[in-house]
């Protein structure tokens, strides 16, 4: 061979030498649990329909969303969003508009008439689907994916429980709920409304149901008694706005109270604003930061002048007037009277102090326990009885329309299960991906987009839609503000900053893997991952 | 910077590697599966090397620049023994090595010879380390800066000579501890008041084109290595790279004690043409040196074992320093001279 003078040996790569076995410690890919999907009550991957919304994949989006979830236009305008106040963004400058985008898709279904996939192949099972609020709906839905027959009994004369009756047509508009139940029953269930069921296992008989769920919600308000002179006008906050969907609106008179501090105090006072009160007041015996209901609801309703009397109870209803005692917090945050009084003038008191389930129809099952007002139920919500489940505001949990479809979902996922005589299997959780995890200087600041309120005085007149939508720009936007917590959203971060060239990109949508004949466990990969989904684990030895 | 991209993508800002919502050729050289990885794998740099990021950063961005036209021409240092122990090589481009001292009058002689030979299409990189540069190759480089010869000169400084055992060079910081600069008396490490600033030395020269840069902002490095080749003549780019044994910081923590280099202040990121600063990198989020000393074991002798401050002192001067240097490159308006 001819070789120049001294040389020896040809010249090779250093692709020869596999530094991987310098490595005590190597890097490997993982999916971490996003703050987001993990507070979302009805189990929604957020992060993940987040990420198509990114690239303006709007369809595939709303397929991804409507997975977990069949009501997304009604959940964009009405859920509380427990998943904003859990994510990370907030930590860095203000949280994901999550929910503006939810509606954002919704609407979009909505507009473009995306239907839902068809199930499978039918099982040949039916369920019977007790009551047509956000929990039977979902559940109905979720149960005909699963390729069951479902049909829904319904005691009212309209679909949609709660977020018909409970919730104003300011915060929900009524087509877009309609749009959406009608999505759920174009799949093939069946509905049958004015339909009130007294006994159960009769109805299953009679229908020949393998399996029920009860989600008949809570619609009777709970009562106090307040001494009150006869000419005293005291409604319940659900009849008022159960009312509010007939043809005549009820007449409330100027000045009215309303007692109690939930959401439906909220929506009973606004509603009462829109109906020509020129005072509404919210009378409540603890402080703001006792009351449940929630920020943006007491801030609309203050917006719109509605006026909050904390730590006061009502002692006596009269004729025009309405006796008040003050209040104060002990050392255990409770409220005691104090003796003080005043009087407010009031044509009329509007009591909002709660909720309860009309649960007469268990009459005739033993065995379905019921504790406080609220059915018992197991991990795979089963009553007592096999084959009835419950689910939504008659079990002992948060009543928010969120909650309500995530029972759905899970009563579904269990009724299936037990129809193939299998057990409700648990889903494994990923580790939480906190916000310790991420290297947030890859990401530029961006202030959140905030969705348009309707100008005040058109609040105060009519019953048009508080809160506008965001449009296809800004809801691009406010999705590209996701930081896509514990999942690979494919940055090359990994690839462009290993010195040893140990990653290897597999193109789109593939993600990458790790060379570990080379690698050798620096560890950069892991620090400068802006997301947090790589994870150093000691070399086996 | 006219170069620097500015598309904003706000959950992958501008500053991550890749943004799958771009178009291909918008992202970085990076970020492309087909780079031309100029330095390879099995390379026998320490676990972490800053040095072997940013030769691979700078070299491909010269590739794609060149469209694969290039030679290197590498001083002695750790770039050159850790590339090439007899018979391997990491490089995948022409490379050629001589002496410490004269990688710049070898980059001239390639140059010339090119130019002999009519092939100017075909272009020229130096590099070395901070003590080929600053140090040892000094005479050459300022040479090739007067005669305005058609190279660019990288320096990859890592602040001391790493492939001997860490001693100190003229890139070295005040108080940090190294070999021949130890951490004991009332000065610990290396004295205030010495050593040279060669980006300021090279636009001296009144050469076309100076620029600093940090293996911390990949698209601010690569916008300034197609900048540089750009320019025909004399060329200077000093690009920051944390040496994790020389330093006494984690493996993992390299690109982290960069970025800290320039949010602090103490290592200006800046550009200049013809003797005039042109533009300055922004601080994103401004922090405290103490955040920076703190990750580096030759700044040790500055903290007590719990992390508090032990030498205020000291570290109040090299507050000082990132303060000035704040002043003079206006790196919190984001704006040049």
């Amino acid at each position: 061979m001819n070789k120049p003078f001294a040389i020896t040996l040809d010249v090779g790569t250093s692709l020869a030498n596999k530094t991987g076995s310098w490595r005590v410690e190597r890097p490997v890919y993982v999916d971490r649990l996003p703050p987001c999907n993990d507070a979302c009550p009805a189990g929604e991957n957020v992060q993940r329909w987040l990420y198509h919304c990114e690239e303006g994949a709007y369809e595939q989006a709303w397929r991804e969303l409507v997975e977990d979830n069949p009501l997304p236009a009604v959940m964009g305008r009405v859920c509380y969003h427990p998943c904003e106040t859990a994510c990370n963004r907030g930590k860095l400058d203000e949280a994901v508009g999550i929910n503006a985008v939810e509606r954002f898709l919704g609407d979009q279904a909505i507009e473009h008439g995306w239907s839902f996939d068809s199930g499978p192949a039918p099982s040949g099972r039916r369920v019977l689907v007790v009551g047509a609020g956000p929990a039977g709906l979902s559940a109905a839905y979720h149960l005909r994916r699963l390729g069951h027959s479902v049909a829904i009994y319904e005691a009212g004369d309209l679909p949609g429980g709660m977020m018909r009756f409970g919730i104003p047509k300011y915060r929900l508009p009524r087509d877009v709920l309609d749009a959406e139940i009608e999505r759920i029953l174009t799949l093939g269930v069946e509905l049958q409304l004015g339909r009130n069921v007294t006994d159960v296992p009769e109805a299953m008989r009679a229908g020949g149901f393998d399996a029920v769920f009860l989600a008949v919600g809570a619609q009777l308000g709970k009562r106090a008694y307040l001494p009150a002179g006869d000419s005293a006008r005291i409604l319940d906050a659900l009849s008022l706005l159960h009312s509010m969907e007939g043809v005549e609106a009820p007449s409330l008179g100027r000045r009215v109270v309303v007692y109690g501090g939930g959401d439906t105090a909220m929506d009973a006072a606004r509603t009462a604003r829109r109906l020509g009160a020129t005072d509404a007041v919210v009378v409540y015996r603890r402080t703001r930061e006792r009351m449940p209901a929630h920020d943006e609801e007491v801030e609309e309703a203050a917006e719109e002048g509605v006026l909050m009397k904390w730590l006061s109870t009502i002692v006596e209803v009269g004729d025009g007037r309405i006796v008040l005692e003050q209040m104060e917090l002990d050392e255990h945050g409770f409220p005691q009277p104090t003796g003080r009084f005043e009087e407010l003038d009031a044509d009329c008191l509007i009591l909002a102090l709660g909720q309860e389930s009309d649960l007469s129809l268990l009459a005739g099952m033993p065995e379905v326990i019921v504790a406080d007002g609220a059915v018992q139920v197991g991990p795979d919500l089963m009553t007592g009885r096999s084959g009835v489940f419950a689910g939504g505001d008659v079990l002992p949990a948060e009543r928010t329309v969120t909650t309500a479809v995530g029972n759905g979902k899970k009563a579904a996922r269990a009724i299936d299960a037990w129809l193939r005589g299998d057990a409700l299997k648990a889903q494994d959780r990923h580790e939480l991906a906190g916000f310790e995890l991420l290297n947030t200087w890859y990401y530029a600041d961006a202030p959140r987009t905030e969705r348009p309120h309707l100008e005040l005085a058109r609040r105060m007149s009519s019953f048009d839609e508080v809160v506008r939508g965001l449009d296809e720009t800004n809801a691009m936007f406010e999705a590209r503000r996701c930081l896509s917590c514990g999942n690979c959203f494919e940055c090359d971060n990994c690839f462009g900053v290993c010195p040893d060239n140990a990653v290897v990109k597999l193109g789109s949508g593939s993600r990458y893997r790790f060379d570990y004949d080379y690698c050798k466990g620096c560890g950069i990969c892991v620090a400068e991952c802006p997301c947090g989904a790589i994870l150093m684990e000691p070399e086996r030895v | 910077m006219t170069t620097t991209q500015k598309v904003k993508f706000y959950q992958v800002g501008s500053f991550a590697v890749g943004n799958r919502l771009l178009e291909a050729d918008q992202r970085t050289v990076q970020s492309d599966a087909s780079r031309s990885n100029s330095l390879t794998s099995g390379h026998r740099a320490c676990q972490g090397c800053g040095e072997a990021l940013g030769a691979r950063y700078v070299l491909d961005a010269a590739m794609r620049a060149t469209a694969g036209k290039l030679v290197a021409v590498n001083a002695t240092g750790c770039l050159e023994v850790f590339t090439t122990p007899y018979p391997e090589t990491s490089w995948q481009l022409p490379w050629l090595h001589s002496l410490f001292g004269n990688a710049a009058a070898v980059a001239t002689g390639v140059a010339a010879a090119l130019e002999a030979q009519n092939r100017s299409d075909i272009r020229v990189i130096a590099q070395a380390g901070d003590g080929g540069t600053v140090d040892i190759g000094f005479g050459c480089l300022s040479g090739m800066f007067e005669r305005n010869d058609d190279v660019l000169f990288v320096c990859y400084d890592n602040e001391a000579y790493m492939n001997t055992g860490v001693q100190r060079s003229g890139a070295t910081p005040p108080a940090a501890r190294t070999a021949t600069t130890e951490a004991v008396g009332p000065d610990p490490g290396n004295l205030f008041g010495q050593g040279k600033d060669l980006p300021v030395l090279a636009m001296a020269h009144g050469i076309c084109y100076v620029a600093t840069a940090t293996v911390a902002d990949l698209h601010d490095l690569e916008s300034k290595v197609e900048r540089a080749m750009a320019f025909r003549g004399a060329r200077y780019l000093h690009v920051l790279v944390p040496c994790p044994l020389g330093w006494g910081s984690a493996p993992a923590d390299t690109i982290r004690v960069a970025r800290l280099a320039q949010e602090t202040g103490l290592f200006p990121v800046f550009e200049a043409e013809h003797g005039a600063v042109t533009a300055a990198s922004a601080i994103r989020h401004r922090v405290p040196v103490e955040d920076y000393l703190r990750l580096q074991g030759r700044f040790g002798h500055l903290f007590d074992g719990s992390g508090a401050v032990a030498r205020p002192d000291i570290v109040g001067r090299l507050q000082q320093l990132a303060d000035r240097n704040i002043d003079r490159y206006h790196l919190l308006e984001g704006g040049a001279s």
